[in-house]
């Protein structure tokens, strides 16, 4: 099935503008569908309402994951599977599984951390982005509007986004399948 | 791990490139490569905390992997590499050795590329400091091997290092002491730490000093061990020749071509610093 999708862009040239603009829009009862930047732009999340990203919890625990991994690894090889006599030494050492356990934690925390990001921001090579402006990865800011998702009058939002700052007003629309 | 947090942070700047290609052909392969970067501030706001988890986790990263390596020598039983001090040591001269190559590379890219606006001498100035702290570092921890190995009262230990100094190879330590702890205190001089041809210079010299200090560590501590009837000199193969012009083609083949196809400045970092959209850019 095709469905439209209709988007109103207002494209921003200065982040401070498109900051105040965010307030504004919102309280003037806009939904934004999601700001595109070339750059991370600071205190935007708080201003469009956005949590705070969780990854680094997912961090840690693929961490842990790591740690007892290598720590299950390193017991069931030295103390269970091949114990090994070496001058009266414990089976278990656990100040030489040190490196190990450090270098699992540190890899699947790094990985594991990475591939999430990657799947909830649908980052994939194979990926078909919706590109609203070309000019997004260089220097301007695209506020996107959907419209499916506000009664508000097409020209209304056009002049609300006017008002508050934006360089250009443009319409996009995708064909998606 | 350092692959992973290379390639994130590549990712917003393959876009760019894929939103600016001019030919099908490499606006699908930036395309594949940007992985569907669309700069939303979601995806922004999670690729800081990743940016940042990962920096986290890569410090401690660089002090574990000279130390392990350091520690591979400093377990055996041969003297000169059974010694205490070498995990500091290494770390030191691990971003000693890092900082002189990243110099002698970015000076030549910087110029090529026309980057002055972006690297200025004051970058290379904090460069060349961190090259004398550590420098130093390295030349206490050369100091404090002659002084433990004389104090130890060991025999082996004394014999090892009085020969690495004043033996057979005493040319290879005094290269190394030369290049590694005598040169970089040139760089207190202002005016040399300012000026790009010294800077330069200093650099290669840094990275000959620091070939020098792995051959004395190995070849010197090798060479003369503890039977007699086994001393010898070391002699390079032409496959020894071989394997290390080869290094020096990969790693020059790979620098290359990622100069050639890939950012060598971070974009989107640059951006969010320089304020190109934000008030002070007018």
């Amino acid at each position: 099935m095709m469905s439209n999708t209709k988007f109103i862009l207002g494209v921003y040239e200065d982040e401070d503008i498109l900051l105040s603009a965010i307030t504004n829009i919102r309280t003037a009862g806009v939904k934004i569908h999601e700001v595109y930047s070339p750059f991370p732009v600071h205190g935007i999340d708080d201003v469009l309402g956005y949590k705070r990203s969780k990854l680094s919890i997912v961090a840690f625990l693929f961490g842990v994951l790591g740690t007892s991994l290598a720590l299950t690894m390193q017991i069931g090889m030295m103390g269970v599977d091949w114990p090994m006599i070496i001058g009266g030494k414990d089976f278990i050492p656990y100040p030489s599984f040190v490196p190990v356990i450090f270098e699992l934690t540190v890899l699947l925390a790094a990985y594991g951390m990475c591939f999430t990001f990657f799947i909830v921001s649908d980052l994939k090579p194979w990926a078909k982005p919706r590109i609203f402006d070309f000019r997004i990865t260089d220097d301007k800011h695209v506020m996107a509007i959907d419209l499916d998702q506000n009664k508000i009058d097409v020209a209304k939002i056009d002049q609300i986004l006017k008002d508050n700052g934006a360089s250009e007003v443009n319409k996009k629309t995708f064909d998606e399948a | 791990m350092s692959l992973i947090f290379w390639y994130i942070g590549l990712i917003p700047d393959f876009a760019t490139i894929r939103d600016r290609a001019k030919n099908k052909i490499s606006k699908s392969i930036y395309g594949a490569l940007s992985f569907g970067w669309d700069g939303a501030t979601k995806t922004w706001s999670r690729y800081e905390t990743v940016a940042l988890v990962l920096a986290g986790l890569a410090t401690p990263l660089v002090l574990s992997v000279h130390t392990i390596v350091s520690m591979d020598f400093a377990t055996s039983v041969i003297p000169g590499w059974h010694t205490t001090i070498f995990p500091p040591y290494f770390v030191a001269g691990a971003i000693f050795s890092g900082f002189a190559m990243v110099l002698t590379l970015m000076i030549v890219t910087r110029k090529v590329y026309k980057l002055e606006d972006y690297i200025t001498i004051q970058h290379l100035e904090m460069m060349n400091i961190v090259i004398i702290i550590t420098g130093s570092i390295v030349g206490v921890a050369y100091l404090t091997e002659l002084f433990i190995a004389w104090y130890s009262g060991v025999e082996a230990e004394q014999y090892a290092f009085l020969n690495r100094a004043t033996g057979p190879y005493w040319w290879a330590y005094a290269a190394m002491m030369t290049c590694n702890v005598v040169s970089p205190q040139l760089f207190w001089f202002k005016k040399i730490r300012t000026n790009i041809a010294a800077t330069f210079v200093l650099s290669i010299v840094v990275n000959i000093g620091m070939w020098f200090e792995r051959f004395v560590i190995i070849v010197t501590s090798l060479h003369r061990d503890f039977l007699p009837s086994s001393w010898a000199m070391f002699y390079p193969t032409f496959v020894d020749v071989g394997v290390y012009v080869f290094t020096f083609g990969l790693f020059f083949t790979c620098f290359f071509l990622f100069a050639k196809f890939f950012p060598v400045i971070n974009m989107a970092e640059v951006k969010s610093i320089i304020n190109t959209t934000g008030e002070k850019a007018k």
